[in-house]
């Protein structure tokens, strides 16, 4: 299992990494945290003919807070925000996602934005953008945009990243205190992909959803007001919609399964930590 | 800007367990790949060249990562450590080593220069790790043989070593 | 080993020249080859040779099988293959890199055949065969009755009748196969250095294949191995492949297995149907058992298969006194990778329908479950117990253990746990299993596949020997060499202490060298590491040859101390006269007069201080003329009970408390035991809750990756709670039996009783995963709110080819829509990355595509066939796809309507993907089609919509270009 070979680029500033993502297009990939990428590569799934190598930049290596958001950069490693002191209290989203995404060595290595780019049905971080309702922000060597989340994730493994754009950040909104936020996930081993992932945010009269692993994208359900009583029903309608598909780790009914029982439960988890 | 045509092959230097150490590589040899059949690091095994399995974890720059999953070529100026440095120059085991000698924490012995790694790593920087945390470090590597008991109580009893 | 020197076989140094391969394997389960092109992969820089089918039918023969029918198997396909992953060709490169890339180059035109895969299905008259030549898929069938079950099962009063379907799966070492084979052209010998473990059976297999005496094929071992569990048996047919390639090129060749290799076509120990009958007395008494066994090879027969369907054989009864018994063995070939030696090799299977059908006849028979265990196991005094399959049990007493383990571990306290548990609502159950734990077997066990009269005319096979040597040099340095290639054991370390404990000195004195080398060290057809033989084999042949030393020792000194030898002892590196110990000389002067003074040692000795044990217990007879055969030299017991706690959400099953307890004889050492409980404990867990080599329908294999195929993690496995009873066994001096397989056997049964204790279930099949669980505890789904006739993504389960459904809104007339797509161009230009489309026959078409979901996208050739054509109303659009990803092939059939506002086109479809991105990519495989389906759609009426405006030609795929500038096509 070896990779098909490449040309690699090694940006040690931004522009040099615009500059040859200008120059090489959709024939380049950005290679950062490489979590997911360089098993991909190996396994030939997928080629690249230059791969430019970001995670020298310092300058994207930061945690920060910023208009009301806290912004990562694109070489920041998921571990250094899992220990970034403030996160508990400026986005418990976040906080509480982390620790089950993939396993200490990975998150060593694997950066927030690389998954956000990679944009797997099943990851927690593109689940947490979605139903945070945070930005990506992509550069190139034309002009700088920011996305929502919603606009950004189009499908399964694809977004609306130009080839000679990269993400040099993404920012969640800081979490309003009285919120209450909540995150689960089942999977069949503790951090492996997740069958089904779901984030709830609940606010004194509404309710937030979202779910990922089971549509190609995380999708999200707001609720303006939902009494306890009419969860399930909720729920069950949100968990027909989704559809979802079978695979070897489980069904279409059972990821609606999962839907259902497990979003009541963090619903109510997110609930009873409101403040 | 380092640019690295894909026939090329670039020397890529190093730091292996404190020794500076230099070998050839083209830009899509695995890092594993290279330490392994460049630099005669026998204490990297790889499992799995897919993240999963933890055999080829090292420390790149004091962190516990898998080896299969970065290029040679991005190690350039590491500092890499692997099991091979923990024993002492004469071959006398390190305080981690000896407690798994002595919880007879492995079998076949493949898995465990990687699991070797993760401990250090984590404990340097998280000195006080319970139980959980410390299963949850070690819930990133496969054995196969030993059912993971004596590697647990290995790993408890050098934790508590290190903090008395 | 933790100093990291250790040296597995991946590490050792290589001749320099040494070339490395890839292989290149079939992504169908069944096909013809119709034909390979190598060109471009021979062309390709750095590599040096390209080898297929028909290079190695010059030069090998097919392996020789166990089961007398033409089912030929050569290393590398030859016409045909019949699995996915099968070896296809092999590329010699200058590295694995290289090599890699070229096999991307190689061309193969595949023609599929229908696959078949169920082993029931494999077995109905009319099934796909795998084996044409055979005119059958099931290749051998016996039936076996001992005593009367007739008229038992008539005078029963329960008749317990469960069908298990066994699943595969593999203990999946983390070290995979490695080989490196050298040709010495002068001398005519291959030199191959591999993991192979054993059993060395399979060494004239391989020299037979290569055309060669067996002196002439020379397999050497490194020191140390990551992992066996029978597995690395299976490494033979890449041994042979590599030597032919070393052969070719006249270079050493290397070989390194990856994990998506391993997994998809090493191993897997056989899956297996069994319908199990239990007759039971009114108290629970059982009197017979009657199996019948269909077990599956899947693609070929491999040596020394089918090992896993008759190891058990005599022991069918576990550890129980039932005088009846009747077996229906049936071994069935599929279109899967074949089955091979897996650590329990056929224990899981046989003890998981046992053990069903002993809980079974409590739960009919109203009886406590431990009471219907005790009251059927074999009785202490009864040792030794001949079992009516012919096992002869040595020695225990399972009772005095079941006692032990319900006291200390506390299964009354367990109950009551549970009946608290339940009391909240809870699910919880309580599992328990008692099995043989068989060890050393007997090589002529798989001569019961063969009639007594068949037996008689090939020659009666038995026994099992072992090899040991220890060796003192002139100045006393003690060194052991043995024949049990271990993978982690710890042998080693128990043959240090068995001759320490011989020879006076202490254990870190004596040099162990477990490499093999069968050009130098003596070996059997028994050599190796499998079924638990260290113990009470190879052990014991390293015993008697420290005995033997030890023995040569005594007389020595008794003749320079004046002593009689009987009177010499040990200890502390001297030996001295017991009544004197003052009168005394050093160990190694002893052994020196050996070296230096050959006249002066006792009448009759040999000089040179080296003794080979051998050791071949007389009790493993052949099998006798009414079909019983002692499988095994020594049988343990395990007794185990466990306590499960089933989410009711997520169906996840917890192991909330397990005990096991062994008696393995005499323990050799307890650190090692214990170490092997374990690691079969959470090998145990994985087969109960997780591990599955998974296929699709068409016999895709879907658990190419350690993220789909899953070996439990720490977080999976719990500590279990040990306990022993020691009953050494008569049978050998050391008194030890194996005990490195019980919980394998025990531990998946045990598990599968408490949840089916939990949830009120007759019966279960494994793995028992969230999803499985959760079909059973979570009734009927609740309703769909809303009305909508959209069916999708209401699929059920994953024994089927990927399906879906849809429906897009087309903003143009059914004419037009219907005219885009029986139009060739304009078919071009709806085909997601279409880059050629060439009509090759009335609406058929061929076409060079790139396909993908995000950055994941390859190149496949595909061909695309209209049929069914109702003008302009619906037509049905199928074909098929290859390249190096994969293999795809479908249909869909699409309608149009016209609607306000345009037409509407419906489509349903069924596509199966296979190869490559099917073993890895499983998860996102339905999504990943529906995407890009709805691409085509989405192309489709874009294409449509804006027909009239697209006129720039630089958008238009190269083809058309050239098409436009020669005058024809749009
Ligand atoms: S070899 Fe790197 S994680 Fe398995
Ligand atoms: S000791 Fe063999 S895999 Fe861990």
């Amino acid at each position: 299992m070896k990779p098909k070979p490449f040309d690699y680029v090694r940006a040690e500033t931004l522009d040099e990494a615009l500059d040859a993502l200008a120059r090489h297009g959709a024939d380049a990939r950005i290679l950062a945290g490489g979590q997911s990428q360089v098993a991909m590569l190996n396994f030939r799934l997928i080629e690249t003919e230059v791969l430019i190598d970001i995670t020298r930049i310092e300058a994207l290596d930061y945690i920060r807070i910023e208009n009301g958001a806290l912004e990562i950069g694109a070489a920041t490693r998921q571990s250094d925000l899992k220990d970034w002191p403030g996160l508990a209290e400026k986005v418990p989203m976040l906080h509480a996602a982390l620790p089950f995404i993939g396993h200490v060595q990975t998150r060593n290595r694997g950066t927030v934005c690389g998954s956000i780019a990679h944009s797997d049905p099943s990851s927690e971080l593109p689940l947490c953008l979605a139903v945070l309702e945070g930005e990506v922000v992509l550069r190139s060597k034309r002009a700088e945009r920011t996305l929502k989340a919603a606009d950004f994730q189009l499908e399964m493994l694809t977004t609306a990243r130009a080839p000679d754009e990269m993400i040099t950040a993404v920012r969640f909104p800081l979490g309003d205190a009285s919120a209450g936020h909540a995150f689960d996930e089942m999977n069949r081993r503790r951090g492996d992909f997740a069958i089904v992932s779901l984030a709830a945010v609940a606010r004194q009269d509404s309710v937030r959803l979202g779910v990922g692993g089971v549509a190609g994208t995380p999708k999200v359900r707001n609720w303006s007001e939902l009494r306890t009583g009419d969860i399930d029903e909720a729920l069950n309608a949100f968990a027909w919609e989704l559809g979802g598909h079978d695979d070897i780790h489980g069904t279409a009914r059972y990821r609606r399964e999962l839907v259902r029982r497990l979003g009541r439960q963090v619903i109510e988890e997110a609930r009873s930590c409101r403040r | 800007m380092p640019q690295i045509g894909r026939n090329e092959r670039v020397r890529v230097s190093l730091t292996l367990d404190g020794k500076k150490v230099s070998g050839l590589a083209e830009p899509r040899m695995l890092l594993s790949d290279f330490l392994r059949q460049q630099l005669s690091a026998g204490a990297v095994h790889v499992g799995c060249e897919h993240g999963v399995c933890g055999a080829c974890t090292i420390r790149v720059d004091g962190r516990a990562v898998r080896s299969c999953l970065m290029f040679a070529v991005q190690a350039q100026g590491c500092d890499i450590e692997t099991a091979a440095g923990l024993a002492g120059e004469d071959g006398e085991l390190d305080a981690l080593q000896k407690a798994f000698r002595k919880n007879h924490a492995l079998q076949c012995g493949y898995c465990t220069p990687g699991i070797l790694m993760s401990v250090t790593s984590f404990l340097d920087s998280n000195p006080d790790a319970g139980e959980d945390e410390l299963k949850d470090m070690l819930g990133g590597h496969l054995c196969r043989c030993t059912g993971y008991v004596g590697i647990m109580r290995a790993v408890l009893e050098y934790a508590a070593a290190r903090r008395a | 080993m933790l100093s990291a020197s250790a040296r597995f076989t991946d590490d050792m140094p290589l001749r320099a020249g040494t070339l490395h391969a890839a292989v290149l394997r079939s992504p169908h389960a069944h096909a013809e080859i119709v034909s390979i092109d190598t060109t471009a992969a021979e062309a390709r820089e750095g590599v040096v040779a390209v080898l297929t089918g028909a290079d190695v039918k010059d030069v090998t023969t097919p392996f020789l099988i166990v089961v007398k029918e033409p089912m030929d198997q050569w290393c590398l396909a030859v016409d045909r293959v019949r699995f996915t992953g099968e070896a296809v060709a092999v590329v010699v490169a200058q590295d694995r890199y290289i090599a890699e890339d070229a096999v991307d180059d190689i061309a193969v035109v595949y023609k599929p055949l229908p696959a078949v895969i169920s082993p029931l299905d494999a077995a109905k008259d009319g099934a796909p065969l795998v084996h044409e030549a055979v005119g059958r898929n099931v290749v051998s069938v016996r039936e076996f009755t001992y005593g009367d079950p007739d008229r038992a099962f008539a005078e029963a009063d329960h008749h317990v009748d469960l069908t298990i379907d066994y699943p595969r799966n593999s203990q999946t070492p983390l070290e995979g196969y490695v080989v490196v084979a050298d040709y010495n052209r002068q001398d005519g010998v291959y030199d191959i250095l591999s993991n192979f473990q054993g059993p060395f059976t399979v060494h004239p297999v391989m020299a037979r294949a290569l055309c060669v005496p067996g002196s002439r094929l020379r397999m050497r071992t490194a020191p140390f191995s990551g992992g066996g569990f029978g597995v690395k048996q299976a490494i033979f047919p890449y041994v042979v492949m590599c030597a032919v390639a070393a052969r070719k090129v006249g270079r050493p060749v290397k070989w390194v297995e990856d994990r998506l290799e391993h997994l998809t076509a090493a191993i897997a120990a056989p899956n297996r149907v069994v319908r199990v009958e239990a007759a039971a007395t009114k108290d629970g008494r059982v009197t017979a058992l009657r199996y019948d066994q269909l077990d599956d090879y899947g693609a070929y027969l491999r040596p020394p298969m089918p090992g896993p369907l008759y190891r058990q054989h005599g022991v069918m009864t576990g550890p129980y006194d039932i005088p009846n018994m009747a077996i229906t063995n049936r071994l069935v070939m599929t279109n899967k990778t074949p089955s091979g030696m897996v650590r329990g090799f056929g224990g899981p299977q046989s003890f998981y329908a046992l053990e069903r059908v002993m809980h079974r006849v409590a739960e009919v028979a109203g009886l406590d479950r431990l009471e219907v265990i005790r009251k059927n196991l074999v009785p202490a005094d009864a040792f030794p117990y001949r079992a009516c399959g012919g096992a002869l049990l040595d020695s225990g007493n399972y009772q005095k253990a079941v006692d032990i383990a319900v006291g200390k571990g506390k299964l009354a306290a367990l109950m009551k746990r549970r009946d608290a548990a339940r009391k909240e609502g809870r699910l919880y159950g309580i599992g328990m299993a008692a099995v043989s734990d068989p060890a050393q077997s007997n090589m002529g066990y798989l001569s019961t596949i063969q009639t007594a009269e068949e037996r008689k005319k090939s020659g009666h096979k038995g026994g099992n020997i072992s090899f040991a040597t220890v060796n003192m040099e002139p100045l006393g340095a003690i060194s052991v060499t043995a024949d049990s290639i271990p993978q982690g054991q710890g042998h080693a370390t128990v043959l240090a202490q068995i001759v320490a404990d011989q020879l006076g000195v202490p254990p870190d004195r004596i040099t162990v060298n477990t490499e093999h080398d069968t050009h130098k060290d003596p070996w059997s057809i028994a050599t190796g590491n499998y079924s638990c033989r260290f113990s009470s084999a190879t052990a014991v042949a390293c015993h008697k040859a420290a005995v033997e030393i030890r023995a040569k020792l005594a007389r020595i000194a008794a003749q320079r101390l004046n002593v009689k030898a009987a009177d010499i002892d040990f200890a502390d590196g001297m030996v001295f006269a017991r009544n004197n110990p003052g009168n005394a000389l050093k160990l190694h002067r002893v052994a020196g007069v050996a070296h230096w003074q050959p006249g002066e040692l006792p009448e009759g000795m040999e000089p040179g201080m080296r003794a080979t044990g051998v050791w071949a217990p007389p009790e493993l007879e052949p099998p006798n003329d009414q079909d019983q055969i002692n499988t095994s030299l020594t049988y343990g017991f395990v007794f185990d009970f466990c306590g499960v706690e089933i989410d009711r959400d997520t169906g996840q099953v917890r192991i909330d408390k397990y005990v096991t307890m062994h008696d393995s004889g005499t323990i050799l050492n307890p650190l090692l035991k214990d170490g092997q409980t374990y690691g079969a404990f959470a090998w145990g867990v994985g087969c109960a809750l997780m591990e599955e080599f998974v296929y699709g329908p068409k016999g895709e294999f879907l658990s190419g990756t350690f993220a789909d195929y899953l070996p439990p993690t720490i977080h999976e496995v719990p500590e279990p709670e040990l306990y022993h009873l020691e009953t050494p066994t008569t049978l050998t001096p050391l008194g030890a039996k194996g005990g490195a397989e019980g919980n394998v056997m025990s531990t998946p049964v045990c598990l599968a009783n408490a949840v089916c204790d939990a949830l009120g279930l007759e019966n279960i099949n494994l793995p028992m995963t969230p999803a499985k669980i959760s079909a059973l505890i979570h009734g009927e789904e609740p309703a769909r709110p809303d009305t909508s006739t959209d069916k999708a993504g209401a699929g059920a389960d994953r024994s089927r080819a990927l399906t879906g459904q849809g429906s897009h809104t087309v903003p143009a007339a059914p004419e037009q829509v219907w005219a885009a797509l029986i139009d060739a161009d304009r078919l071009a230009a709806v085909i997601p990355g279409c880059h050629e489309l060439e009509l090759v026959g009335e609406n058929e078409y061929r076409a060079l595509v790139t396909l993908g979901v995000g950055p994941v996208s390859g190149r496949f050739k595909a061909r695309v066939k209209l049929s069914d054509m109702k003008p302009p109303d619906a037509v049905t659009l199928s074909g098929d796809l290859a390249g190096p990803l994969g293999a795809s092939s479908g249909s869909g059939r699409v309608r149009l309507t016209g609607v306000a506002g345009g037409t509407r086109v419906d489509y349903d479809y069924e596509v199966e993907i296979t190869g490559r991105v099917a073993a890895i990519g499983g998860r996102m495989l339905d999504g990943a089609a529906g995407v890009v389906i709805n691409q085509f759609f989405r192309r489709l009426t874009k294409r449509i919509h804006g027909a009239d405006k697209t006129g720039d030609a630089g958008q238009l795929p190269f083809w058309r270009r050239l098409a436009r500038k020669l005058g024809f096509g749009g």
